[in-house]
């Protein structure tokens, strides 16, 4: 019980010292440094390739849902009981052409089917496939301005009173697998994973796949955005901004 | 000469770092979703071949369950630890050290060497002659140096998603990003292992100076 006692101090001491550093704003300087480094090491070192794409006999028999289940409000009940008919998403922000998409003018547009393995930052996995227009040629589209510099996912569903969004970078927005999912399994999105629209972006950990979108807007910079930080649980959380880590 | 190289000592030291602060945000990470899975896919506990206990706060970093502030120290360690294993890998292979002191001999995989050298442990007798460690000693840096530690940095790069484009050839042959995930907490419990055993073989075998030797060098017995 002494050695525990002791182990236990001991394991005290330390943690207020590494408190000590994560509270402090040269240890949140560091913590966004390593996050940078990260960054650009896998860019360095992959440079735009491809993410795995699985056989069909791959496919989890289901595909969790985490977060946001659904959208809380009437609005979007009766756009589920009217089969997202009505359903648009908007796009806005630093473009030459602002769009209001329908979800049969995102259909129309040369489609990519892919078979991929989501993570959850908390440590599960599943793989589905996943079947929508290129985030890119939508961009192409509208036709960024050249201070664009980050795209921002605006979202229906709130969780915690607050708007879900998320933010990635032209390198990420360009990828060729980054997608404007509408079909899960060769069926309509689910609304657990995110009816009718989400993001695919799968260099990165599943906070980053907003769900139920509703808008795409592209920006110089994430600040002024909500909190600043560039999506709900880097603001909310503090979790990383760059999710390929 | 000095009995443990500048180099060696001070790795040693910057290893002893980012593995406690590896290990402790590890844990708080484990608390995320503690199960472990084989294979491409695995997120109930009905896919579960390991389900761990829940870790409690004084044993993780920070000292209270936070997703976000555990990986910002594990995150942030990865890079001195990576680094520091490669320099100490160059400082090993340069200065002749694992050639030396590492290499084992045909001679010591004998069976009754083997035995004797167990036997000895286990009456605490730590005298040998010749090399500077038993076969015990380097059958046990060695699993570290060349399998357990770089082990951490690659299943780390193998279940990070933007390492996913270069690694997928490795992640396949580990038989799946579950899978690394898996190995990466049996090699950071491995390491764990080593830790409890390394310190205690320490207290049973002169303390003050083998703590002494590993800050200042100490000096060479031969």
């Amino acid at each position: 019980m002494q050695r525990r006692g002791f182990v236990a101090g001991a394991a005290a001491l330390f943690l207020g010292a590494c408190s000590k550093v994560a509270d402090s704003s040269a240890g949140q300087s560091l913590f966004r440094a390593s996050e940078k480094w990260h960054r650009g090491a896998q860019r360095l070192l992959g440079g735009g390739g491809l993410v795995k794409e699985y056989d069909r006999s791959e496919i989890s028999p289901f595909f969790r849902g985490n977060g946001s289940q659904t959208v809380d409000t009437p609005e979007y009940a009766a756009a589920q009981a009217a089969g997202f008919a009505d359903w648009r998403l908007e796009v806005t922000g630093l473009v030459t052409h602002p769009l209001s998409l329908s979800l049969d003018n995102l259909r129309r547009l040369p489609q990519r089917t892919q078979i991929t393995r989501h993570d959850c930052v908390e440590g599960w996995s599943a793989i589905g496939e996943w079947t929508g227009p290129q985030l890119s040629s939508i961009l192409e589209g509208a036709q960024l301005l050249p201070e664009a510099r980050f795209i921002v996912f605006r979202c229906a569903d709130t969780l915690g009173g607050a708007r879900y969004y998320e933010s990635i970078d032209l390198d990420d927005a360009f990828h060729p697998q980054t997608i404007i999912a509408h079909a899960l399994n060769g069926e309509p999105l689910p609304v657990r994973n995110g009816a009718p629209l989400r993001l695919r972006v799968e260099r990165q950990l599943g906070y980053k796949h907003a769900k139920y979108l509703t808008g795409i807007e592209a920006v110089a910079s994430l600040e002024g955005i909500e909190g600043g930080k560039g999506g709900y649980w880097e603001d909310r959380a503090g979790y990383h901004w760059y999710a390929g880590i | 000469m000095k009995r443990h190289a500048l180099s060696t000592r001070l790795w040693h030291w910057l290893n002893l770092l980012c593995v406690v602060i590896l290990f402790m945000s590890g844990l708080n990470i484990s608390n995320a979703h503690p199960r472990l899975y084989w294979g491409g896919w695995g997120y109930s506990a009905a896919d579960a071949w390991l389900i761990l206990p829940r870790f409690p706060g004084w044993m993780t970093i920070p000292g209270h369950y936070s997703l976000a502030g555990a990986r910002e120290w594990h995150v942030l360690m990865a890079w001195p630890f990576a680094l520091g294993l490669l320099f100490m890998w160059a400082a090993m292979l340069l200065n002749r050290h694992f050639r030396r002191d590492l290499v084992t001999t045909r001679d010591e995989w004998r069976w009754s060497a083997v035995r004797a050298d167990i036997v000895k442990h286990l009456r605490l007798d730590f005298h040998h002659e010749g090399s500077k460690f038993n076969f015990l000693q380097k059958l046990a840096y060695g699993l570290v140096l060349g399998v357990l530690l770089p082990g951490m940095v690659i299943t780390g790069m193998g279940i990070s998603p933007g390492m996913e484009p270069q690694l997928s050839w490795l992640i396949d042959l580990l038989g799946g990003r579950q899978s690394v995930r898996s190995l990466h907490f049996l090699f950071a419990w491995a390491i764990f292992t080593f830790f409890v055993l390394h310190v205690a073989l320490v207290l049973l075998s002169n303390p003050l100076k083998q703590l002494r030797d590993m800050i200042t060098g100490g000096r060479d017995a031969a």
